[in-house]
């Protein structure tokens, strides 16, 4: 029977509860969480395995690009302003790709949030996954919420000293290699590495790591739920984002209610009592400091960790679990009317559940078809639309390209037989990792040949010339109309590049200025 | 001060100062912010010893680490004097046809070139060195003293007609309006004319040639070619500089303009001239 087991109350209270909701400028209450159990929990723990590996290994993966270019599989190189993703070389007037990439990833998170909620804060946030990971330090170190909360309200022995003292020790030591991982991205890693601990990389390198250090450390371990809660736009947009369908971490009132704490004394007054046994587990284990009794609120960041807590209570009472469980707002809005009749009276157990103790069949739960509404469709269209653009344009996109500045200062010189000379800046982009043989090539204005300095100076249609490996190089081409055939003051007529051995080609339309008095 | 009087609404200490009923409450700065504070007081301090900052009479302090802005300008300048060593050291040692056919040397020296040509000589070339009636356009491959890159800097150097400088270019077209006839001017500037293009008068033509085989081509040649050697222009092409057609012609016979450039190796140096006339070679219309 219920009342034969006994269930630990933990003497937690919501930092930010309804009752006590604080003031915005209020000083800052400690929130010790406990440790919570349970599949949330280990599905936690594998995100934080899978984000955390993602950020630390990514530099040392290698991807051979041939001997132009680097081996690093994501590289971001700045000096040389080159972005490298795997099989994918981005220079910077291509950095739409990159916009692309947040706008999904924008898009992304509204489908996300309007179907599980804030999936990405509970979850995946760096935010969340550090301070998810200086907590494990934190409970190594002093223990768990009560031997926590004794050691913080104890007087400076020397053994908090050494505790503290290693503990945030610990803590710079994550923050430091947090920071130290970033700079990976931005150089060859197995390099840097080495020019990191022998004090030869660049005083950027340990700028940057100095400055993530400092905000991994401050953001993670001592600012942790107030970043959420006062500094992330994010709880604010939230709002826009969720609807009734939407999945949030919910405390089901309706089975809930009325809590009692003493349940032998309440059943003896004939009073009705609901499955929350007020044991505080859900506050105490919650890393924003609420209490998710109170509703859907702004701090929350739907960890799911008071579920866990919750479930296990419910085990240990050999209750249904699920008492603090993702629900919608529409299928408790269902279930509530069921618990009060119509809303006619507070919340009444006996009205969820039949005689025989098992819940009522006119309880709504969740269907899988709620996520397929047209808001879902909607972003997942948006998201695919600029998905499938960037990936039509990344595989027809030009890795040879041409760039030609016509000469304005003199517009044309007219030459001692009378023709007539125009100067252009011609600029040949081969974009991929290999030396490539480009064949220049005029395209109309009759009787037009070109010269350039350095490369050939025999006057011609055509030539040739090597361009390096993803470089860029720039000729001076000047193009030469003999008298007789030019044809006005302005004359149309194209560059064209080849590279007959890629098959790959480009063209620019330019223009040939001559004076009035041309012959 | 009666610190401990708590409002009764917030529950808050006041201030002890009290405006018309109203009271003012205790809610100090954070603790983060005033020490901030504090410490961007002793920074100033510090910044005050460190670096230059206290006007005095005739300076200022000069602060102990010794910092000073023009240090900074003069050391960078330095570093990329320095950074310009190799091709410079390569450049004086070069002959300019050397340097203009080597790829990165030519590619300083008419960037460096470029940059002199915009202080010392867009006054008469014109910015796009396209210069203007009385001044040559360098971009053409008209040249009165030859446009190879040696000759070019030969020019540059000495100047055209410069006085000061014994080696500059020299020459002198004669006033012919004192030793011909003002009809034998019309028929030679005709004559002249007719060697690129289209004239009124086509009987002035033939007297011209004579008057022009008696006076001209000890000059200008026998074909009218011209000849480099005294800065003769060839008369047959298409570029005059001071003006096309008869008119112009006649004008240019009767009393000639004589154009002056200055010797610029004292004020450039070899060096600077070196760019500058491999840059000039450049423009399109190097031999």
């Amino acid at each position: 029977m219920l009342d034969q087991i006994q269930v630990e109350r933990l003497e937690a209270q919501a930092v930010n509860s309804a009752k006590t909701r604080q003031p915005l400028y209020a000083a800052r209450k400690k929130i010790f969480p406990k440790r919570a159990s349970g599949s949330f929990r280990r599905f936690k723990w594998l995100v934080m395995a899978i984000t955390l590996g993602i950020y630390y290994l990514t530099p040392w993966l290698r991807w051979d690009r041939g001997p132009f270019a680097p081996d690093q599989a994501v590289l971001l190189d700045l000096a040389n302003r080159r972005f490298y993703f795997f099989f994918i070389e981005i220079w910077p007037q291509e950095f739409y790709y990159v916009a692309g990439l947040l706008m999904m990833a924008g898009i992304g998170l509204f489908l996300i949030t309007s179907t599980v909620g804030r999936a990405w804060c509970g979850y995946t946030c760096p935010q969340t996954v550090w301070v998810d990971l200086f907590l494990v330090v934190e409970r190594a170190v002093e223990g768990d919420r009560n031997a926590r909360m004794k050691l913080d309200a104890g007087p400076w022995t020397a053994r908090k000293l050494v505790l503290r003292a290693s503990k945030h020790a610990i803590w710079l030591v994550i923050a430091a290699a947090t920071g130290g991982a970033w700079i990976f991205y931005f150089a060859d890693a197995p390099t840097l590495i080495g020019e990191v601990f022998t004090g030869a990389a660049a005083p950027v390198a340990y700028a940057t790591i100095a400055v993530l250090t400092a905000t991994t450390y401050t953001f993670g371990g001592l600012m942790r739920e107030q970043v959420c809660t006062y500094m992330c736009p994010w709880p604010r947009i939230q709002a826009a984002m969720l609807d009734e369908n939407s999945l949030t971490v919910t405390y089901n009132d309706w089975r809930g209610e009325p809590r009692s704490r003493h349940a032998k004394k309440a059943i003896a007054a004939g009073q009705p009592i609901g499955d929350c046994v007020d044991c505080n587990a859900c506050v105490a284990v919650c890393p924003m400091g609420i209490d998710i009794r109170d509703g859907q609120q702004l701090e929350c960041i739907t960890c799911a960790l008071c579920i866990d807590a919750c479930d296990s209570i419910m085990d240990k009472l050999g209750r249904e679990r699920g008492l603090i469980s993702y629900a919608t707002l529409s299928d408790y809005n269902a279930n509530m009317a069921v618990a009060t009749g119509g809303g006619e009276r507070p919340v009444d157990p006996s009205l969820v559940r039949t005689a025989g103790g098992t819940f009522s069949e006119k309880l709504a739960h969740f269907h899988i078809r709620k996520i397929f509404r047209p808001r879902t469709f909607i972003y997942l269209g948006a998201w695919s639309a600029v998905g499938a653009a960037l990936v039509y344009s990344l595989l027809t996109r030009e890795r040879l390209e041409i760039n030609v500045l016509h000469d304005r200062n003199p517009q044309f010189v007219t030459l001692s037989d009378g023709s007539i000379r125009n100067g252009y800046t011609v600029k040949l982009l081969n974009m991929i990792p290999e030396p490539r043989t480009i064949v220049l090539t005029l395209q109309g204005l009759p009787g037009a040949e070109m010269s350039t300095v350095g490369v050939d100076l025999t006057p011609a249609r055509s030539f040739a010339t090597l361009v390096e490996p993803d470089r860029l190089k720039t000729l001076k081409v000047f193009v030469r109309q003999p008298p007789g055939q030019i044809l006005g003051i302005t004359q149309s007529f194209k560059f064209r590049i080849d590279d007959r051995a890629g098959h790959e080609s480009a063209e620019y339309t330019a223009t040939f200025n001559a004076p009035e008095n041309a012959r | 001060m009666s610190s401990e009087h708590i409002d009764d609404v917030s529950g808050i200490s006041t201030t002890g100062h009290e405006w018309d009923g109203i009271k003012e409450l205790n809610n100090p700065l954070p603790r983060w912010w005033v020490i901030t504070f504090y410490v961007t007081i002793i920074w100033a301090v510090g910044y005050t010893i460190a670096y230059p900052a206290w006007p005095m009479l005739s300076s200022a302090t000069k602060g102990v680490l010794g910092y000073s802005s023009r240090n900074d300008v003069r050391n960078e300048l330095a570093a990329a004097e320095a950074a310009k060593g190799k091709y410079v050291a390569a450049i004086q040692e070069k002959t300019v046809s050397q340097i203009a056919a080597d790829d990165a040397l030519r590619e300083f020296a008419v960037a460096a070139g470029g940059a002199t040509f915009k202080v010392n000589c867009v006054q008469c070339h014109g910015s796009g060195a396209q210069g203007s009636k009385g001044f040559p356009n360098l971009n053409d491959d008209d040249w009165l003293w030859g446009g190879m890159a040696t000759q070019v800097e030969q020019t540059i150097m000495h100047g055209i007609r410069f006085a000061s400088d014994p080696d500059t270019r020299q020459s002198e077209m004669p006033a012919f309006g004192a030793i011909i006839t003002g009809d034998q001017i019309k028929q030679v500037s005709a004559y002249v004319a007719g060697l690129s293009g289209p004239v009124q008068n086509k009987g002035l033509i033939e007297p011209g040639a004579k008057v022009f085989a008696e006076n001209c081509v000890a000059c200008h040649g026998a074909n009218a070619k011209g000849n480099r050697e005294f800065g003769a222009p060839d008369l047959t092409d298409a570029i005059w500089l001071y003006g096309s057609g008869e008119t112009a012609i006649a004008a240019q016979v009767r009393e000639p303009k004589h154009g002056v450039m200055p010797a610029w190796i004292g004020r450039l140096g070899e060096t600077k001239v070196k760019e500058l006339a491999v840059y000039v070679h450049s423009l399109g219309g190097g031999k």
